[in-house]
């Protein structure tokens, strides 16, 4: 491995890391609300301002409705911005996430996962960003504290990278990140400056012809969030779906520059493969599970049973380019839910998944299994049943239960 | 405030200073709102952001490509003028410290009565708690126009709207309209007033005001809708000057909460027999036909009683203060 920058070893839980990562940024406006589990990240963050440990303008809001809007509102005046919910915040907070995308505002927020009401659950699932699929946010999901840490110092980048200019949501599961002690490996605060430099405003054409920033400046007025009809509207959303794509090639490269710096890659950025070579079974995951899913299949392998493991770390913009040749060769897979979709068929991630495979012609047949709502535990020797189902799906060739509703009383 | 200086804006004035709001705008003939902004874009004293909630005027004046707007303008939602006013001054601070911002920029939320008497409230109130530097003008026509003439709690007793029509056993709105500047005026702000644009020197003198404050301060705007009214487009000033002389709408200002007549107000407390029955506001308007039948005599006994007693509640508390 290539020499890497100075770092310091810190024990710091996932909300902490992400409160960490946020300061180095050197963030011009944080506005939130408090919600459990992401409650940690405001609190630490109010200590850094209140100690004058950052420059940053910090807006304690009356709801998650009002925290978007105001961070949305200073990302279109200029400023580098954070926010941080989770699950009745989160779906608050969905009409204006959907006009922070639209608007092309590069905000990161934290989403420390966790159930949607009723019954009210403060426990871990994905319900909530799961939910947010559409909202034109990317998605990013980690899988430990590190990664919490890192991802939100790549999602300033990604962000704010002009030719993307899309918010960013990073998702760290409830509980099981957000309040887990862990050891976090820091860069420093200089280091991660110069790695974000400051936020380049997007230029744009005016009618005058002129090329001014994308923001609101009494030298050059632009009327930013206005209407648009039948006219142009569905260029506006066919503009962000572009942006989308763009992302795809931009969250890889800043994962390697990333990797250059700290010595800590996730994958490609898109997805993150365990074992997964010449594997002939596999299963796909969101996030923490994929800690304890690592532990099974080492178990299998050390059996001799071809087992791996591929995490999906984007989620939006979906990498179905990678998911196809990562799995492709595999001969059962299943793919891991943490939330429902109602009436649907499968989750969310077994949608995506089983849908990119769908033109792969050797067609693997994909399992769904429904797990861990509401921070119903799993652990390895539960999740050891799920790769003995693979392979008798291999060994007999036949499907007998597509989704399964993985450790709940029926 | 900065200064308690009187600004003189003179008919000429107005008449030199380049427009913010600019023509072209596809409002209805008549449209109080329209006037207002243009008016209240004269106040303006420098650099000036404007947010706005979604509403009649945020939409006759941005439909892209075009825009009427001659100042940097943001609409993000309905509910959130005044939670985008907090976003914008928290990020020209934190600029501001950077050393990135040039020179002070005054912020203006503007708000029609759905965005600030309803939905709008929350982020209002807590926008004013947390003491940001902005102006927020509500622009009252006492409905919710934009989609399609329903009621808001700023729809007065009595008034016909869509969702509550003079019907054969509900003779229109039943409830009061909600009093928002009293509301307002309980966050201890530094700068509420209330303006119609017929008295336009004392409205712009109103905006100037506020945009003085350094903190946050209330604007609350009557304006006329012929559409949602049922009125005479040619008669907005006229209804804008009834609704004071009515004392349907006084005008006044409280700094610091000292609170004060306006001066077409004040006339009317000091000789009130110029204090005009709320009948000749009322009857020219579409929205309260029905209220002018014998079934419905009672109603506008009713109001009258209404804005007598919030009249005189008005007087007591100039008086104390």
């Amino acid at each position: 491995m290539q020499k890497t920058t100075k770092q310091q070893i810190m024990g710091l839980n996932g909300d902490e890391a992400v409160a960490y990562a946020v300061k180095q940024s050197d963030v011009d406006v944080v506005a939130a609300y408090p919600i459990t589990p992401q409650t940690i990240i405001v609190e630490k963050y109010s200590e850094y301002v209140a100690n004058g440990e950052v420059k940053t303008e910090f807006v304690c809001t009356e709801s998650e409705h009002s925290a978007m809007a105001a961070t949305l509102a200073a990302s279109a005046t200029g400023a580098r911005t954070f926010t941080a919910s989770a699950s009745a915040g989160l779906a608050l907070m969905h009409e204006m996430l959907t006009v922070a995308s639209g608007s092309r505002a590069p905000i990161v927020m934290a989403v420390a996962n966790r159930a949607l009401s009723s019954p009210l659950n403060i426990h871990g699932d994905q319900s909530d960003s799961m939910a947010e699929r559409d909202s034109g946010w990317i998605h990013i999901y980690v899988e430990n504290a590190q990664e919490a840490y890192d991802s939100i110092i790549q999602a300033f980048k990604i962000a704010e990278d002009t030719g993307i200019s899309l918010p960013v949501m990073v998702g760290l599961d409830g509980f099981t990140l957000s309040h887990t002690l862990e050891r976090v490996d820091v860069l420093e605060d200089q280091t991660v400056q110069t790695f974000l430099g400051e936020r380049k405003i997007p230029l744009v054409l005016t009618h005058e012809g002129k090329t001014v920033p994308y923001k609101l400046d009494p030298e050059n007025p632009m009327t930013m969030g206005p209407i648009a009809l039948q006219n142009y509207y569905f260029e506006f959303k066919r503009q962000q779906d572009e942006a989308m794509r763009l992302a795809l090639n931009k969250i890889q490269e800043v994962n390697s520059e990333y990797a250059a710096l700290s010595g800590r890659s996730y994958g490609n950025g898109l997805i993150d493969q365990y074992k997964l070579d010449a594997a002939e079974i596999a299963v796909v995951c969101v996030g923490s599970t994929a800690g304890t899913l690592k532990v099974v299949i080492d178990g299998l392998r050390q059996e001799g049973i071809k087992a791996g493991l591929l995490r999906l770390r984007t989620f939006r913009p979906l990498p179905v380019e990678e998911l196809r040749n990562a799995l492709k060769n595999t001969k059962a897979i299943a793919v891991m839910d943490k939330s429902m979709s109602f009436g649907g068929h499968g989750g969310a991630v077994f949608h995506e998944v089983r849908h990119a495979l769908y033109d792969v012609q050797t067609q693997p047949p994909v399992v769904n299994y429904i797990y861990g709502l509401g921070g119903r535990d799993t652990n390895p020797v539960v999740f050891r049943t799920i790769f003995d189902d693979l392979l008798r799906i291999v060994r007999t060739g036949r499907v007998e239960k597509q989704i399964t509703y993985f450790g709940v009383r029926d | 405030m900065a200064t308690t200086q009187e600004w003189k804006f003179t008919a000429k004035d107005i008449a030199v200073k380049p427009d913010l709001f600019l023509s072209g705008h596809r409002a209805c003939a008549g449209c109080g709102p329209a006037t207002v902004l243009r008016l209240i874009m004269k106040a303006t004293r420098g650099p000036t952001i404007v947010t706005q909630a979604t509403g009649c005027m945020e939409v006759v004046s941005s439909i892209y490509p075009y825009t009427s707007w001659a100042v940097p303008w943001l609409h993000t939602a309905f509910e959130t003028a005044a939670a985008n006013a907090s976003g914008i001054d928290a990020a020209l601070k934190a600029l501001e410290r950077k050393g990135k911002a040039k020179q002070h920029t005054d912020i203006i939320a503007i708000a029609g009565d759905g965005g600030t008497f309803d939905i709008g409230l929350q982020a209002l109130s807590g926008a004013v708690e947390r003491g940001h530097d902005f102006l927020f003008v509500l622009y009252d026509n006492e409905g919710y126009m934009n989609t399609g003439i329903q009621r808001s709690g700023g729809t007065p007793t009595g008034a016909s709207t869509t969702t509550t029509p003079a019907g054969k056993v509900i003779p229109g709105k039943l409830e009061r309209k909600k009093p928002i500047t009293e509301i307002m005026l309980a966050h201890e702000m530094e700068y509420v007033a209330t303006a119609t644009p017929y008295y336009w020197k004392d409205m712009l003198t109103k905006v100037r005001k506020g945009l003085e404050v350094e903190g946050p301060a209330f604007l609350h705007v009557f304006a006329p809708c012929p559409r949602g009214w049922r009125t005479d487009p040619a008669k907005t000033m006229e209804y804008s000057k009834l609704a004071v002389e009515s004392c349907m709408f006084p005008i006044w200002e409280a700094v610091n909460g000292k609170r004060q007549l306006s001066i077409p107000s004040k006339v009317i407390a000091l000789a009130p027999q110029k204090k005009k029955p709320v009948k000749t506001y009322l009857e020219g308007q579409g929205r309260f036909r029905h209220l002018f039948t014998p079934q419905n005599a009672h109603i506008v006994n009713e109001i009258q009683q209404v804005t007598d007693e919030r009249w005189q509640k008005l007087l007591a508390k100039c008086e104390s203060a």
